[in-house]
């Protein structure tokens, strides 16, 4: 589904403090499955999901979405992209305080102008797929970690993305919730959606539910299962 | 176009719902902003309006008006002068004016004693201006007695009071005959105040009062242009005190929505980030956010101008009387014709509107075209 | 209802009270005319030169008559005595000078 071919991207590029996050990185992300960045904190899998999340561009290297290069495209282009394709799911799960969780859950929708009532109704179908329906007025600041989190994932569902990007999902979660993620995280599996995260909890990248697991230290991949 | 609008309205349920979580503040910010827009949409509409009323109503007055001075001050016409005038072309009638002003101690207001040429009253009559009716409590067949300059009492009854509509023009009149007025003042015969010159050729008006200065070098004749010069300006100099004073609101309220416009803070540009890293494009931010600087500006404006305008055509400018009034006793009551000036209008708009919605958008273009992996990277 | 229906209709709402503030002023306008007619036959026959609007002193009574050297007529160092004479400004033609619009 998307395919990265010798990606390098440098920060602060041309500067006394330039450093280069990834190195070189070759990958193929399969279609309906779930794949798993693994790797300390620092070795570049946020950047490289930045990169495939088209939230970023690489300096050096390719990036192909079905087929088609997107790395050299425009910015508004990207924005268009993302909206339709993706769904993000944050590690601090980014939600907008002071709205309250429908409002959060139909966001991504605005832009595209789809009827409200149209936004609500999938919203609620998400939010009851979730068992948070009776949670839908509450303000995202009186939620739970797990509760926004649920939130977070109806956000990303909203536009009914084939692919959905999670940075670090069960970082912020007790055991308990980790596992209620991971059961989520199986259904959407099973609907057939792409699935790219990152994450070093073993809750996660030894669970049956990951298809593939790769490895990446110092801005490369290093093999993985 | 539906789909337009429905962005739109999504644009401004995002834009409305921010605004609501600072609600005291932000709510604080547009009562400002609208009082600011109210006195300053009050200001123009009236003086205005006023300049307009006093443009139409006094261009009925004379012609010329011809003063006599004497050591720099304006004096009696002596009898004769008015002969020397009749030499000159172009003047078409001559009348002398007799009036005065008269310090009323007992409401301690100055009365304007005039003698009328046309429907003039009974000897020992007169005919008061409807202030005059109010603050002395005087009414049709009444009689009132003034002291004369000279000490000696005078006697009148009330023959009529004059419309109240005119009062902004009558006032403080009190009209009385010749021979009254003469003996109230000890005026001598033959004396007048000033001279009132009609000119049948407007284009000689000028000519006559150059011939006039020639021909009477303590003559100061005054033309009616000037009278209405002098109307067109009185409230210039007014607007521009009010607008002095309201200048330091004026820059007050900038610093206000300058520090609440551009001082982004952090919250504001995380959120940013995360509306671009959910699909936002950057024109729906900035766009979100003109929607909020239009909804705010514009606002502030209708409000502070309908109010404006209830308040100067509606309640007499009754917020102004205070100002307006000054010492003065005798004040008129009246109600100002709406005149309204498109430009004025427009131009109270351009600088209310403007430069609110441009505060609101300057910042955060800057903070919108930064790149979205920050939320990913925070 | 929505929130930005509820915005939309206030400023319909608001945009159409401004709008009929010149309806409004057009119709007051139009019933004001006999009064300012009748002021206007005022002026002409009593030869009025001045609005009634500030009566306590003679060069604010009367603006446009009062002497060249009001408000310090009295004294030339007299200081403004009366709160209008702020509002009215300096005479004309000390703000002109030499435009040569008043003769002496």
């Amino acid at each position: 589904m998307i395919k990265l071919q010798g990606i390098r991207k440098a920060f602060n590029q041309g500067r006394d403090n330039e450093y280069w996050a990834l190195n070189g990185i070759d990958l193929h992300v399969e279609a309906n499955k779930v794949t798993a960045l693994r790797g300390p904190s620092g070795s570049g899998k946020t950047t490289l999901l930045t990169i495939v999340g088209c939230l970023a561009r690489p300096t050096v290297g390719r990036v192909s979405l079905m087929g088609e290069d997107i790395s050299g495209l425009p910015e508004r282009f990207l924005t268009e992209i993302r909206r339709r394709r993706f769904g993000f799911i944050f590690q601090q799960f980014n939600l907008i305080k002071g709205l309250s969780a429908l409002d959060n859950i139909i966001l991504p929708g605005y832009p595209t102008g789809r009827p409200r009532h149209e936004l609500l109704a999938r919203a609620d179908e998400l939010l009851a797929g979730l068992k948070l329906g009776h949670r839908r007025e509450a303000k995202v600041e009186w939620l739970s970690g797990g509760e926004q989190q649920r939130v977070a994932i109806c956000r990303a569902l909203i536009n009914d993305p084939e692919l959905l990007i999670a940075d670090e999902p069960t970082a912020n979660l007790d055991s308990h919730l980790a596992r209620e993620f991971m059961a989520i995280l199986r259904d959407l599996a099973a609907q057939g959606r792409t699935i790219l995260l990152t994450s070093h909890d073993p809750l996660v990248v030894d669970s049956a539910v990951v298809h593939r697991v790769v490895d990446m230290r110092d801005g490369k991949l290093q093999g993985g299962r | 176009m539906k789909l337009w609008l429905e962005k739109q309205r999504y644009l401004i349920d995002y834009t409305l719902a921010s605004l609501a979580r600072r609600k005291a503040r932000n709510l604080g910010l547009l009562l400002v902003y609208t009082l600011l827009v109210f006195m300053l949409a009050s200001v123009t509409l009236y003086t205005h309006a006023l300049r307009q009323e006093a443009a139409r109503v006094l261009a009925s007055s004379p012609e010329v008006i011809v003063q006599r001075m004497v050591a720099g001050r304006h004096d009696l016409i002596p009898p004769g002068y008015m002969e020397k005038i009749g030499r000159i072309r172009g003047v078409q009638k001559m009348e002398g004016r007799l009036w005065g002003y008269y310090y009323d101690t007992v409401t301690r207001a100055n009365y304007t004693f005039m003698v009328p040429a046309v429907s003039v009253p009974a000897n020992n009559e007169i005919i008061v201006g409807p202030a005059l009716e109010r603050s002395r409590g005087l009414a049709r067949n009444n009689g009132v007695t003034f002291r004369s300059y000279s000490g000696k009492l005078h006697s009148f009854v009330i023959a009529e009071v004059l419309p109240q509509a005119s009062e902004l023009v009558s006032a403080d009149l009190v009209l009385m005959s010749e021979e009254n007025f003469r003996a109230f003042f000890d005026y001598p015969v033959g004396h007048y105040t000033d001279i009132a010159l009609s000119v049948a050729n407007p284009q000689e008006v000028r000519n006559v009062a150059l011939k006039l200065a020639a021909a009477l070098p303590d003559a100061r004749p005054i033309l009616r242009d000037e009278v209405l010069r002098t109307y067109a300006s009185i409230f210039d100099w007014r607007e521009g005190i009010v607008l002095a004073l309201l200048s330091a609101a004026i820059l007050a309220f900038g610093i206000l929505a300058w520090e609440k416009a551009s001082g982004l803070s952090a919250e504001e540009k995380r959120e940013i980030g995360i509306l671009k890293a959910i699909g936002w494009e950057t024109g729906d931010v900035i766009k979100m956010k003109f929607w909020e600087g239009l909804l705010v500006s514009l606002t502030a404006f209708l409000v502070g101008f309908v109010a404006a305008y209830v308040h100067v055509f509606h309640f007499a400018a009754a917020l102004f009387e205070p100002v307006l009034k000054g010492w003065a006793v005798l004040y008129p009551r009246f109600q100002l014709s709406p005149h309204i000036d498109g430009v004025q209008v427009a131009t109270l708009f351009f600088f209310t509107v403007v430069p609110y919605a441009a505060a609101v958008l300057v910042p955060i273009w800057k903070a919108a075209i930064t790149d979205p992996d920050t939320v990913m990277r925070g | 209802m929505r929130s930005a229906d509820c915005a939309l209709l206030f400023l319909s709402v608001a945009i159409a009270a401004f709008a009929f503030c010149f309806v409004d002023a057009a119709l007051l306008r139009a019933a004001a005319l006999p009064d300012e007619a009748a002021r206007s036959e005022m002026v002409t026959q009593l030869r009025l030169t001045d609005l009634a609007l500030f009566t306590e002193a003679r060069y604010t009574r009367h603006p446009s008559q009062a002497d060249l050297h009001s408000a310090f007529q009295d004294h030339p160092l007299a200081l403004e005595h009366f709160p209008t004479g702020s509002l009215i400004g300096p005479p004309r033609h000390l703000l002109k000078l030499g435009a040569g619009e008043t003769a002496p």
